[in-house]
């Protein structure tokens, strides 16, 4: 089970700008390193994540290999009602991690 | 004939400089610029409301804390679309392309990345309004990512 890690306050004033932060564990190996023995380690990566407020797209990122292991994403969203953020990560070999999230907006 | 003490003093003054051959240098400067044609097409990109945080001596460039600010309204009809990031020396030069909206609120991205080399990273905001907008760092790194061979 792929384990990931998000950051999303609780609770916020309607209208006011929140910060997501998120992480999920993974060695996001490049395809670029060889082993010790010369081949070449195949590449292994998140592709996309993808965020959803109450069904709707707010953000979406493209991964590369030049980034870190354990990809830390973080970015930021209008707190427009009370609801749940979905997160969604999906990469090769068939990776898919996926996170929800609850905001109380007041 | 190059004594053994001259070719490691030649080796040491290379190293300080890039640790990459000149030829590398050559082709992942052509592939950056080529990632950045993709992105942008024939547009210009002006320097300016973009603002790239990253520390400019980097220790470790396996995990180099990367943030992007531009400065923009987020408003439906002023909006930033997308930030993208390039390095100029890694293998590939593409790191991060984060598609935003008006309702980000905020055009505000941050990442960890792997940074091969000595050389330009550089951010690109791609407006609602078709223009592009960039700001390059230099940076310089001292244990390169990508060079861990062998360890597995």
């Amino acid at each position: 089970m792929a384990r990931v890690v998000v950051n999303v306050p609780a609770e916020a004033k309607r209208g006011e700008v929140i910060e997501i932060r998120t992480l999920a564990g993974h060695p996001m190996e490049t395809g670029f390193r060889r082993t010790q023995l010369g081949e070449l380690i195949p590449r292994d990566i998140i592709r996309t994540l993808i965020c959803t407020y109450n069904g709707v797209e707010i953000f979406r990122a493209e991964l590369h290999p030049a980034i870190a292991a354990n990809p830390l994403i973080s970015f930021t969203t209008v707190a427009t009602e009370s609801g749940t953020l979905e997160f969604r990560w999906t990469g090769d070999n068939g990776y898919s991690a996926s996170h929800s999230a609850t905001i109380k907006v007041v | 004939m190059i004594s053994r003490r001259g070719f490691l003093l030649l080796g040491v003054a290379t190293a300080a400089e890039a640790q990459l051959p000149p030829n590398i240098q050559q082709i992942r400067k052509a592939a950056f610029d080529e990632a950045i044609r993709k992105v942008v097409g024939g547009a210009e990109v002006k320097e300016g409301k973009v603002k790239l945080d990253v520390p400019p001596l980097i220790d470790n460039g396996n995990a180099v804390p990367l943030a992007v600010e531009v400065e923009s309204p987020m408003s439906a009809a002023d909006h930033v679309k997308a930030v993208h990031i390039f390095t100029e020396r890694n293998p590939q030069p593409n790191v991060l392309t984060a598609h935003l909206g008006p309702r980000a609120g905020k055009a505000r991205v941050a990442t960890r990345a792997r940074i091969a080399d000595t050389g330009t990273v550089m951010a690109i905001a791609q407006m609602s309004d078709g223009s592009f907008w960039s700001h390059s760092v230099r940076v310089i790194v001292t244990l390169s990512a990508c060079l861990e061979e062998g360890l597995i």
